[in-house]
Order: C-alpha cells, then sequence, then structure tokens
C-alpha cells in the first residue's frame, strides 16, 4: 500500500491550528453519540492513520445523497472529502472525465486492493443483462462488481443502494436490485434514506476511520448509531401523540398548534433514521417540524407502502384500493349476514324436523 | 303445592323411562381450560377494541397536552391485555401437558388421519343442510378442531409474535422484547407491514368469534350434546344415547 498523508497532515497543510483540529474531533464525537474521551481517540486516529481511499460509484440514482452529503455541517463535507478520505473516484464531483476518470478507479483497485472503500450511489438494474445503466460503456452492474472485488467494504448510500427506492418500486421494469443483493461476500453498510442526513453519512465515514472497523450494524445491516430508534420516539411532538391530540385536517387548529401528524400519515412509527434528533440543514429543522409528516423515506420499500397521508397502508392485492380495515369490514358484514341466513335456515329445518316428530 | 303440567308438553319430550336416566354427562374441559376461555375472550375483546382506536384514533382531544393522556392510556390498555392474553395462551399450552387429554386438542391436528378428514367433510355436510343429524363428539368436532387450531392457535401465535414485535419496537433495541421478537423485522424489513398484518390478525379473529358464537349457539339447541354450558360446567352432556 502506497504511502498516504494523514487528515491531520492535509489540514495543517491548509492551515487549519490544532485547536480547531480538537474542536472538529469533539463535535464528530458527539454527532456519533461517543463519550467524551473518544474525541482524544479521534484526534490521534486522525493524526497517525492514512486517509482511506475511497471509490464512490453511481448506478441507478438522482444525486441527492451526493447533494446532501456535499452539505454536511459537522464536519463539514470539504474536510472529509479533502482531508480525511480520499476520495479517488466520484463521477459527479471529480475533474477528471471519461478514460481519465475510468484509469483513476482502476488505478486505486490495483493499488490499495483490499484496503479501499466502496460507496454506492444507486443500484444496478439486473433487467435486460443491466443496460440501462451503462458507466464507462459497460453495465454498472459491471463496474459495481469490479469494484467490490478487492474492496474492504461497501458503504450503499441512500435507499436507492439499500432497499431499492423508487426505481424498485411496483413494477420495478428496470429490476431495480439493492447492493446487497448483488455484492454477497463483502460487508456492506446500509446508510438509508431519500437522502440519508449529511452528518450521518460522514458520521459513518469517520467512524470508520477512526476505528478502523465498521460501525456495529443492526439486524437490517444499519449502523446502529442512527438508525436504532424511531422517529416517533425522539418527536418533540411525542407528548401530543400520547395525550391524543391530532391534526385531523391540513390547516386546523391542530395543525396550527403542533399537534401529532399520526392521522395525517405521518411513517414516524416505523421509521428509523435520525432525522428528529440530528434534523436536517445544520441542524435547522426536519420534515414533522415543518408540518408534514414522516415519508419513511428510509424504510424499506416505502413507495409501495401506501400513501403518504394514509395512516392504514392500502392492500392493493384486493384489486381495489382497500386497508385492513375496510377488508376486515366488509368480511365481518359478509360473515354477519351470512350466519343471520344460516341461523334462519337452520331454524325452518328445525321446525320441519319438530313437525315430522309429532306426526 | 303441585306443579301443573300440560299434557301437550309431556306428549312431545316425554321419553322411555329408561333412556332418561341413561343420558351421559362427560368431564371435558378442565377448570384451568374454561378459566383460560374466558379471561382469553375478555382479552380479545380489549384488545380489539384498543387495537381498532390505535389504528383509527378518537377525535383530537383539546386542551393542555400535559392534562391528557388518552393515546397513551388506550395504549396501556391494550399492552397490558396483550400480556393478560400471551402469558394466558403459555399457561394454556403448559395446561395441554398436565391437563386431561381434551386439552391437548387445541394444539394438534390429525393431518394424516383419513376418518378425521372423512369426518370433517361430514360435519360441513351437517352446516350446509345435507345432513339429516350430526355426529356426537365429547372434545370439538372435527370442523370445530380445525379451525381452532388454525384461528386460535396459529393465530394467537402470529398475533403474538408481530404485536410483541412491534411493541419492541417502542421498548427499544436493548429490551428483551426487542431480543425475542425483533426477528420479525427480517421478515417484514418496513414494519408499517408489520402493522398491516397485525390489522388484519384482528379482523381474522373477530370473524372467527362472530362464527364461533353463533356456532355455539347453534350447536347447543340443534346438536346432540350440550356446548355452551359446558364451557361454564366442563361437563359435556348427550341428548340422546344412540351412537
Amino acid at each position: 500500500m502506497a504511502a498516504l498523508e494523514t487528515f491531520y497532515d492535509v489540514i495543517r497543510r491548509q492551515g487549519i491550528s490544532r485547536r480547531s483540529f480538537l474542536k472538529f474531533c469533539s463535535l464528530a464525537a458527539a454527532s456519533m453519540g461517543l463519550p467524551p474521551a473518544m474525541a482524544g481517540r479521534i484526534a490521534h486516529a486522525m493524526e497517525t492513520k492514512p486517509r482511506i481511499p475511497v471509490l464512490w460509484v453511481h448506478g441507478l440514482e438522482c444525486t441527492c445523497c451526493s447533494e446532501s452529503f456535499i452539505r454536511s455541517a459537522h464536519p463539514l463535507a470539504k474536510d472529509v472529502i479533502l482531508s480525511m478520505i480520499s476520495l479517488d473516484y466520484d463521477p459527479v464531483i471529480m475533474a477528471a472525465a471519461g478514460d481519465q476518470a475510468e484509469a483513476a478507479l482502476e488505478d486505486t483497485i490495483q493499488r490499495y486492493k483490499g484496503n479501499y472503500i466502496l460507496a454506492v450511489e444507486g443500484n444496478p438494474p439486473l433487467n435486460e443483462d443491466g443496460m440501462f445503466c451503462i458507466v464507462g460503456g459497460k453495465p454498472f452492474t459491471e463496474q459495481l462488481k469490479h469494484a467490490a472485488k478487492d474492496a474492504m467494504a461497501v458503504i450503499s448510500w441512500g435507499s436507492c443502494a439499500s432497499w431499492g427506492c423508487v426505481q424498485a418500486a411496483h413494477p420495478n421494469p428496470t429490476q431495480a436490485t439493492p447492493v446487497h443483493k448483488v455484492i454477497t461476500d463483502k460487508p456492506v453498510i446500509k446508510v438509508p434514506g431519500c437522502p440519508p442526513i449529511a452528518e450521518v453519512m460522514t458520521g459513518v465515514v469517520t467512524y470508520m476511520l477512526t476505528f478502523g472497523r465498521l460501525p456495529e450494524l443492526d439486524r437490517q445491516g444499519r449502523p446502529k448509531m442512527f438508525y436504532s430508534q424511531r422517529i416517533h420516539d425522539k418527536c418533540y411532538r411525542r407528548p401530543h401523540f400520547d395525550a391524543g391530540q391530532f391534526v385531523e385536517e391540513w390547516d386546523d387548529e391542530g395543525a396550527r398548534k403542533g399537534y401529532c401528524l399520526y392521522k395525517m400519515g405521518c411513517k414516524g412509527p416505523t421509521t428509523y433514521n435520525a432525522c428528529s434528533t440530528t434534523r436536517w440543514n445544520e441542524g435547522v429543522s426536519f420534515p414533522i417540524q415543518s408540518g408534514h409528516g414522516c415519508i419513511g423515506c428510509s424504510e424499506d420499500g416505502f413507495w409501495d407502502k401506501g400513501s403518504f397521508y394514509e395512516r392504514l397502508t392500502d392492500i392493493k392485492q384486493f384489486g381495489i384500493e382497500a386497508n385492513a380495515d375496510k377488508i376486515g369490514m366488509t368480511a365481518a358484514g359478509v360473515a354477519g349476514a351470512a350466519i343471520a341466513t344460516h341461523a334462519a335456515l337452520s331454524a325452518v329445518k328445525r321446525a320441519r324436523a319438530g313437525k315430522g316428530e309429532n306426526q | 303445592m303441585t306443579v301443573q303440567t300440560d299434557p301437550k308438553d309431556l306428549a312431545v319430550h316425554e321419553t322411555p323411562p329408561g333412556e332418561a336416566h341413561a343420558r351421559t354427562s362427560v368431564y371435558v374441559y378442565e377448570a384451568p381450560v374454561r378459566l383460560w376461555h374466558w379471561i382469553n375472550a375478555l382479552a380479545i375483546v380489549v384488545l380489539s377494541v384498543t387495537g381498532y382506536l390505535i389504528g383509527s384514533p378518537l377525535h383530537s382531544t383539546g386542551g393542555s397536552g400535559t392534562d391528557n393522556f388518552l393515546m397513551g392510556g388506550i395504549r396501556f390498555v391494550h399492552f397490558t391485555a396483550a400480556y393478560v392474553f400471551a402469558i394466558g395462551f403459555l399457561a394454556r399450552l403448559y395446561w395441554a401437558f398436565v391437563g386431561n387429554h381434551h386439552a391437548r386438542q387445541l394444539f394438534t391436528l390429525p393431518f394424516w388421519n383419513g376418518a378425521w378428514w372423512r369426518e370433517l367433510f361430514g360435519e360441513l355436510k351437517w352446516y350446509l343442510f345435507l345432513e339429516k343429524e350430526p355426529k356426537k363428539y365429547v372434545g370439538h368436532n372435527p370442523l370445530a378442531h380445525a379451525v381452532m387450531f388454525f384461528v386460535i392457535t396459529l393465530g394467537s401465535i402470529f398475533m403474538i409474535l408481530t404485536g410483541f414485535a412491534l411493541y419492541a419496537e417502542g421498548t427499544g433495541h436493548d429490551s428483551w422484547q426487542w431480543a425475542a421478537f425483533g426477528w420479525m423485522t427480517a421478515i417484514f424489513p418496513n414494519t408499517q407491514g408489520l402493522h398491516t398484518w397485525h390489522h388484519l390478525g384482528m379482523w381474522v379473529i373477530i370473524l372467527f368469534v362472530m362464527v364461533h358464537v353463533y356456532a355455539a349457539v347453534r350447536e347447543d339447541i340443534m346438536s346432540r350434546q350440550s356446548i355452551i354450558s359446558t364451557m361454564i360446567s366442563g361437563e359435556r352432556m348427550f341428548k340422546d344415547n344412540r351412537p
């Protein structure tokens, strides 16, 4: 492995003071929910560990993950990209293009075999031999498999790479497939969200650089530090939920008072993400704070879980759109009518039998 | 004081003296089974009402948030009843091992028994008015047995698994509920789906209750054995002495 500068070398060269560097380490530790003592460990890692080479590839996606990432405030994406990691390939933000860019990809794969991180934004379409997404003249599926072969680990950025997202929504014409179903022999870290929160993205990278290992993942492969609680669990409107105070209609009194958006279809109770604590745009706000329910964008198949504005999911298998209650009540009505008819017929049968006995 | 008897009534209900004395009764449902049945029935009613209100909450309350705990209260009742339901199910399972052989019927299905299937269709014919007279059964008849097995035994397990997995979302990923039931999220990665299935499960059980109550009343009147009183006294009484 070729010698690489450390993060500390790079930022000192950029004229950043040691004091600012230590502040940054404390902030990074806090954003990952680590104890203050860990700031020292982060500083030590930044000073001694070579930067991790990262290849960032793009499949079927909308680049919202990249857009989010470059808006990271703590740490600044500039710091992450230019200092902490060595972003060797990212066609969206790199200066090089064409053969030059592809050469950079090959170069990193060859030089840092088994030591680089492959970050995937978007997912590969598998239908028609992957001909829906061509990168450098080849299907993206091939580039993904090629780049993943020698990677240390794979980061699935966003809901596309993690679950499939909109292009994998029913009927999924291109057979867009999440990364972990194509790359099965490498550890895959899912960082879902459409897009994921910038601080969550940079936080994951910081953790890996600091501790030299993957963050602890939950059952579904998401970093526990950001995805172990629901929006609902830390929502500032939760007391209104418990009190039974709901927005019944947009712009009603409840909406003005900031009541719970549960009845407006908020998916906070089933969505694991850090929005209600980390928030967005340097911690300014998040959807619920702006008066709109959570749409559950970091959850598996959220496009196919019914309307964003209905609490109960529509079940389309019944041909018409109906939720569990409509189906249940219809079935109960039919059963009730059947029971009444059956009871009447039984009574007739019994009356006839009774007559028969009497004769 | 003498009891006046209408001769017409006597004519209808008169049975030969010998047969009247030969009416038999069998002790079928032991006390724990009966107790479980009624506690479970109550739990199902409470769970269905509160569960429905969790999915479709009552109209928004006004006033201060600190003075109200309506949704919290409804959820608390739901969770409490769920514990009663789940612990009751485990206790009932225990009784299947230590109780009489009728206590085991709920947990076994004689799937490979041809005679059982023939009798199940016989019972089905009885309900379709194609059979003049049903057979006598000490325990559940095969049709009731099959429905109970699928809806009460498997249905309860399904509701306990999905319900506790949903409950674990609230208790957190370091809770024992999550350790024990969190694996359900591997089957339903987006727990919105878990909610929907749990909700549909409620409706299946409500349908069962409707049919169950109707069938129990109908059988009590029209079959050759007691049904409703059996779940109170435990005694199964037979109305005739024919095979």
